[in-house]
This record gives structure tokens, C-alpha cells and sequence, in this order.
């Protein structure tokens, strides 16, 4: 498997704050890995840096040029972000995820149209392709969402805390499309949700100024105190959890 | 023949400056509504009267005094806001009122008499001269192309800047340049409509067609359309009962508006008893 794009010791951060120390980490083709770790710990930092929205301070972030050209990363910010009343509708939202390959004076084809079809059929949004955007639940949202983000088929997926979304009716169902986005594309989901993402991540990888790779979906409150990754556990009622005593 | 010469000037006049206050106040308003900046623009007006007192005490062209510090306010306000963390209503305010304050400063200061300041005020369709006229259809022409040639990114960037900016370095080159063409269209549309009015011209025909339409694209048609209609309307009407054209248009236009949102849930409230 050949890896996307690998951080080799980075050091990134802000004016006067470094976040992410000493970062060594690769993702690869198929990867599905699980971000977690404490506020403030560098997750958002994180995705900042592979989306080059930060330069690191010290260190390499290495892309491999052959599956990830220059803009090849789709990118589900977190909810709130963008103003729900704009007068656009859900197919225009999903059409724009293709500007990031565009050029400004690019119009949208006949072959751009059908690809935000299959798209927007893919997701199950087709009866709402025609609605605003202050029409729709969170749920419905979050999907159009990842519609923009994916419309231009990226090799690697960034998704920043996408259960943040509100609409748990919505939830099993999202997580099953991502899996099968997965086959087409590496995916890399921040989260604070542990106990729902374990029965879909492949790894984790937990962000607390340093970076500790876990390579397996499972991880204990053990692994977790031992990588330094004090997380706060959500869990929802129906996912089957275990809370364990607190260690010292 | 006087009378022909009056109603020549009456009708092409008032054909081509509704068509172009249309045009341009259509596109630039369905951007402002959208964008929310309506608040903004409003400071872009009155800031540009700043430029206009200048231009009567240096004996300039009041319209090239009012453009320069129209978007020189838009750049400003921008500037401070993002650059200097300034609360962007905060800077708006400060534009707002200093425009004003500099205006009334030099036109005071104005040696003699000040011809047409009522008009700058409240607009006014007879001083409308041939070169207002060629202006705003320059301005017409101006914004269908940079739209028509940009749309897709401008709506990109407008609807998740947040998102335009993790992809593109162009974000703020295009928003300075849109702002400034905002401004450019408010500062042509004062000579019809006045700094006190032509933020209405604006903001009422979105508003209009954001009743029928909730699509970008159709709205910018529809705001046309109906400032169209809504100007010559209340341009029709302030002639004939010869008060001012600025406060009857924008009279007219929130008349319609009332009319169609009333009619719109008058329509809503029988189909929802019917099922």
C-alpha cells in the first residue's frame, strides 16, 4: 500500500504556540484512521496543516504526488462553518466542491452535472437536490456537505468532527456511507466520540502534542492514559459500552 | 417643440436610467442581501458623501469624489475589520458618519452656491445628465460580464468563505474586487435615488424576489424585473404629481413588496386550510 502523504518529525503551530510536537505519521491508500485526543491537544491543527492552511514550523509533510495532486483533499469542516440562508440550492452546493480543481473562470459542464448527480444519488439527498440549504435538518446537511466534498473524487478525505451533526436518526446511516467511500478513498475522521467510531475506524491516531499511532480500532482507557490522550468519552445509548475505573 | 424636447428627455431618460438603476442595483443588491451586507453598503452611501462635498469645494465632479471615497470606505471597512480586528458594524459606523461629516464639512466650506446638493441627497432623475447616464451603463455592461464570467466563483466564495480560503489564494482578491464594484454601482445609482434612499434601490427588489425564488441566479432576474417595474412606476408618478422621484420610487417599490407578501400569505394561510 503506498502511503498518501507522510509527516516526518513536524512541528506546527501558531505565533506563539507550538501544538503538534515531533509528528511522525503516514497515511496510506484504504486508511481509515480515527482521530482523538483533548481539546486543544492539535486535532484541528492537524487537518490545518495537510490542508496547508498552516505551514509547519520545523519537519516535512511529504504528498505523494501521483495520488494526491496538488488539491486532491476533500474536506468535511465542522458543522456551524458557512451561512445556512444563503440562497443556494442543495446541487449548487454539491456542484461547488468541484471549484477546488477549477479554475475562477470555469463554468460547470454537462459532465460536472452528472457527476453531482451520481453523487447526490449516492448520498440518498436526491428528492432534496432542489431545496435550500435553512430547509434542511442537521442530518441532511452533513450529507450535502459531504457531497461537496467528495464530488471531486479526492483521494484522501479529511472529516472534522462530523458527529457534531445533531441528527443521530441520520448517524448509522452515515458512518455506512463512509465505509463505502472508504474503498475509493483514505479517510481521516477527528472526533470525540470514541465509542461510535471504534466500530469503524480501522486505526486511531491520538493527537496530544505528540502523535501515538494505534493500529487497530480497539483501544482501551490503558492505551489511551499510555499514550498521554486523556480523552472526553461520549456514547450514545443504543452503542454497546464498557466504562472502566479510573486509573492513576 | 419645447414640450417634445421635454418629453423626449422625459421618456429616454427615464427609460435608460430605470433600466440601468435596475440592472445594476439588481445585481449588486442580490449580492449585498445574500452576503448580509446591506448594513455595509449603507455605510459605503453615506461615507461617499464625503467625496462629494470634496468634489463641490475642489470644483471636481461630485460623482468621481463619491466613487473614490466609496470604495476607499468598502476597502477600509474591510481592512479594519479583518486586518485590525475592529468589529466590522463598529468600522461601518465610523465610515458612515465621517463621510457625512467631511461632506457637510466642505460643502460649507463651498464658496457660493451648490447646485443640484438636493439632488445628491434624494435624487433626482431630471439632473440626471448624459454622462450619468453612459456611466451607469457602462456599469451595467460591467457587472453582467465580471457575473456572468464569474459566477460559480463567486458563489463559492460567498456562500462558505471559510471553506474558499482552505482551497484558494484568490478568496480576498475577489472579494475586494466585488466590493469595490458594489460600491462603484451604489455611488451611480445616488444620482437617481439620493444617499438618504439608494440603499432601498437595493435591498427591496431582492427582497421582492426572494418571494418567488430562493435560487441566486433567478433572484438577480427577478430583482430586475421588479426594479424595473417599481422605478418606472414611481418615475411615472413623481412627474405627474411632481414630487421627488428618489422617495417615490423607493415608495413604490416597498408598496409592491407589502402587495406580493401579503398576497404570498394570504395564498399560504387558503392552501393550508384547504388541506
Amino acid at each position: 500500500m503506498a502511503a498518501l502523504l507522510e509527516l516526518k518529525s513536524l512541528f506546527a503551530g501558531y505565533e506563539n504556540k507550538t501544538v503538534l510536537k515531533d509528528v511522525n505519521f503516514s497515511i496510506n491508500e484504504h486508511d481509515f484512521v480515527g482521530v482523538i485526543g483533548p481539546n486543544g491537544g492539535g486535532k484541528t491543527t492537524l487537518l490545518k496543516v495537510i490542508l496547508g492552511l498552516i505551514k509547519p514550523i520545523s519537519g516535512s509533510l511529504i504528498f505523494n504526488e501521483d495520488l494526491l495532486k496538488s488539491k486532491k483533499i476533500g474536506y468535511l469542516p465542522q458543522m456551524s462553518a458557512g451561512d445556512n440562508t444563503f440562497p443556494v440550492t442543495v446541487t449548487d452546493v454539491v456542484l461547488s466542491g468541484l471549484m477546488i480543481r477549477k479554475s475562477a473562470v470555469a463554468r460547470i459542464t454537462t459532465e460536472d452535472r452528472k457527476k453531482a448527480a451520481s453523487v447526490i444519488e449516492e448520498l440518498g439527498i436526491r428528492e432534496i437536490r432542489r431545496s435550500t440549504l435553512n430547509e434542511l435538518s442537521g442530518g441532511q446537511l452533513q450529507r450535502v456537505f459531504l457531497g461537496r466534498a467528495i464530488i471531486a473524487s479526492p483521494a484522501l478525505l479529511l472529516l472534522d468532527e462530523p458527529d457534531n451533526f445533531v441528527d443521530t436518526s441520520f448517524e448509522a446511516d452515515f458512518y455506512e456511507k463512509l465505509h463505502d467511500l472508504n474503498e475509493r478513498m483514505a479517510i481521516l475522521m477527528v472526533s470525540h466520540d470514541i465509542g461510535t467510531i471504534s466500530s469503524h475506524v480501522k486505526s486511531f491516531a491520538c493527537v496530544n502534542g505528540r502523535l501515538h499511532y494505534h493500529a487497530s480500532p480497539e483501544i482501551t482507557n490503558e492505551q489511551l492514559s499510555a499514550y498521554n490522550c486523556p480523552i472526553q468519552l461520549v456514547t450514545h445509548g443504543r452503542v454497546p459500552h464498557t466504562v472502566l475505573e479510573k486509573h492513576d | 417643440m419645447d414640450l417634445s424636447i421635454l418629453q423626449y428627455d422625459f421618456v429616454i431618460k427615464g427609460f435608460l436610467g430605470a433600466l440601468f438603476a435596475s440592472i445594476t442595483a439588481g445585481i449588486a443588491g442580490t449580492y449585498i442581501v445574500s452576503r448580509r451586507m446591506v448594513f455595509l453598503s449603507g455605510g459605503i452611501t453615506h461615507a461617499s458623501f464625503g467625496g462629494i462635498g470634496i468634489g463641490y469645494f475642489a470644483g471636481i465632479n461630485p460623482v468621481v469624489g463619491a466613487a473614490v471615497f466609496g470604495i476607499l470606505s468598502a476597502l477600509g471597512v474591510e481592512y479594519l475589520s479583518v486586518r485590525q480586528k475592529i468589529r466590522e458594524d463598529s468600522a461601518i459606523g465610523i465610515f458612515w458618519a465621517f463621510g457625512m461629516a467631511v461632506g457637510i464639512i466642505f460643502i460649507y466650506l463651498t464658496p457660493g452656491y451648490t447646485p443640484n446638493l438636493m439632488s445628491y441627497l434624494f435624487g433626482s432623475i431630471l439632473t440626471v445628465t448624459h454622462n450619468d447616464l453612459v456611466a451607469l451603463g457602462t456599469m451595467s455592461l460591467i457587472l453582467i460580464v465580471y457575473f456572468g464570467i464569474f459566477y460559480r466563483t463567486i458563489i463559492y466564495i460567498s456562500f462558505d468563505e471559510a471553506y474558499a480560503r482552505t482551497y484558494s489564494r484568490y478568496v480576498d482578491l475577489f472579494k475586494y474586487i466585488t466590493t469595490s464594484l458594489i460600491a462603484l454601482t451604489i455611488v451611480l445609482n445616488i444620482r437617481m435615488a439620493g444617499v438618504v434612499l439608494v440603499i432601498s434601490l437595493l435591498t427591496i427588489p431582492p427582497n421582492i424576489a426572494m418571494i418567488f425564488t430562493k435560487v441566486y441566479r433567478k433572484i438577480v432576474v427577478w430583482s430586475i424585473i421588479s426594479g424595473f417595474i417599481g422605478t418606472s412606476i414611481g418615475y411615472v408618478i413623481s412627474y405627474f404629481a411632481g414630487i421627488p422621484v428618489g422617495a417615490t420610487i423607493i415608495f413604490t417599490l416597498v408598496l409592491i413588496w407589502i402587495i406580493i407578501k401579503s398576497l404570498n400569505m394570504l395564498i399560504k394561510l387558503g392552501v393550508r386550510r384547504t388541506t
